[in-house]
């Protein structure tokens, strides 16, 4: 490829290569000092290329390529092509990793333990562990949580923060300006602009965290809260895991062992600030 | 007349674990993990001791647990056929 980034994203590591050079200068801009993946060596492999030859510079379209693909992928607009990026990562993710158990969740740390928030689209883990990682938490991502089957210790994957229209205002009274990437408008996903974990976020990156504490957010109703029974959360997270059935044994051992040992909560909330306040004393009502 | 006689694999092919109002099996030569209630991890164990009927899989149930064998034939009939269509248990 012409224009290549490597990254590592917590303990994986990619290899970024681009037919132009746009997506990769924002890249880079945006991921500055991450570092590079382990002994050169990257897990996974995105491309971003032309849908065909002539496509590079007529009315350029950006196509998803890499070790894992989805075939019926629409091209992307080039304007679009840091989210393309983000989108291919994403996918060799979802479709590639086998070493740890994948849960479609944001996470925060406080004091080595972690508190876990999945959900459907739109229920604002993503926001919310953005706001918690600039007020007092060390975001751990707001996209994948990776728990090793191992030790049973959740890792980071803090990646840029993918904020999607109402969000953005959100960040944007919270973050200073040069954290954040174009905004994208038009999107098939909307409006998005990416933010960047701050500094402290990124410097712990390699460190792990154990599970403490898991929400169920929904966004869009008055406060409320319930405890969640054991089956229910199992439930719920092999929804929200796109391995689980890959990792087979492991992948068992260890939700199990997830739900068995860390409380969990639904909360609905009418507001950002609502559900921080219910964060903060449901982690302290659960003695942590 | 006696009813369909059922095998499963040996107890180590599963693994199991209790949740608060379901039971977990995770079937190791299928990697299928599948959420169950009783009677269903009783019945599997019932039949570690060999293959066996419903009427027969109430009696060893009845040497174990309290409950009355009769009557309970036909749940457990149901609960074997629904068993095999998803691959826990096999005609003997």
């Amino acid at each position: 490829m012409r224009h290549r980034f490597d990254l590592r994203i917590g303990p994986v590591g990619f290899r970024i290569g681009s037919a132009w050079r746009a997506p990769i200068a924002a890249l880079g801009q945006l991921y500055r000092g991450y570092p590079k993946p382990v002994d050169g060596i990257a897990d996974f492999t995105v491309r971003l290329e032309p849908e065909t030859r002539w496509r590079r510079f007529v009315r350029p379209s950006v196509a998803i390529r890499g070790d894992f693909t989805l075939p019926d992928a629409a091209p992307l607009a080039l304007a679009h092509g840091l989210l393309a990026a983000e989108m291919g990562m994403n996918l060799q993710m979802a479709l590639g990793q086998r070493r740890y158990l994948i849960l479609h969740a944001s996470a925060v740390e406080r004091d080595g333990r972690a508190l876990l928030m999945t959900g459907h689209s739109g229920a604002g883990k993503s926001t919310l562990a953005a706001i918690l990682g600039e007020r007092g938490w060390r975001f751990m991502g707001d996209e994948f949580a990776l728990l090793d089957p191992a030790t049973g210790l959740l890792h980071a994957f803090p990646r840029l923060v993918s904020l999607k229209n109402q969000a953005i205002a959100a960040m944007e009274a919270e973050v200073a300006p040069d954290r954040f990437g174009p905004r994208l408008s038009g999107t098939p996903k909307g409006d998005i602009r990416h933010l960047r974990p701050n500094d402290a976020a990124i410097a712990a990156m390699s460190a792990p965290a154990r599970p403490a504490l898991i929400l169920f957010p929904r966004f869009g109703f008055e406060s409320a809260e319930r405890p969640m029974g054991e089956s229910e959360v199992f439930v719920r997270l092999t929804q929200a895991s796109t391995n689980y059935v890959a990792l087979g044994e492991p992948g068992f051992d260890a939700l199990g062992h997830l739900v068995k040992s860390v409380p969990a909560r639904a909360i609905d909330y009418p507001d950002t600030g609502s559900a921080v306040t219910m964060a903060e004393r449901l982690w302290r009502e659960a003695g942590l | 007349m006696a009813g369909p006689c059922y095998e499963a694999d040996a107890p180590g092919a599963r693994l199991h674990r209790s949740l608060d109002a379901l039971d977990l099996i995770y079937h190791r030569p299928s990697g299928m993990t599948h959420m169950v209630s009783e009677p269903v991890p009783q019945i599997l164990a019932a039949l570690a001791a060999g293959p066996a009927d419903a009427a027969k899989i109430a009696r060893r149930l009845a040497a174990t647990h309290d409950f009355d064998a009769n009557g309970a034939e036909d749940a457990i009939a149901a609960r074997l056929a629904e068993l095999e269509a998803v691959g826990l248990v096999r005609r003997a």
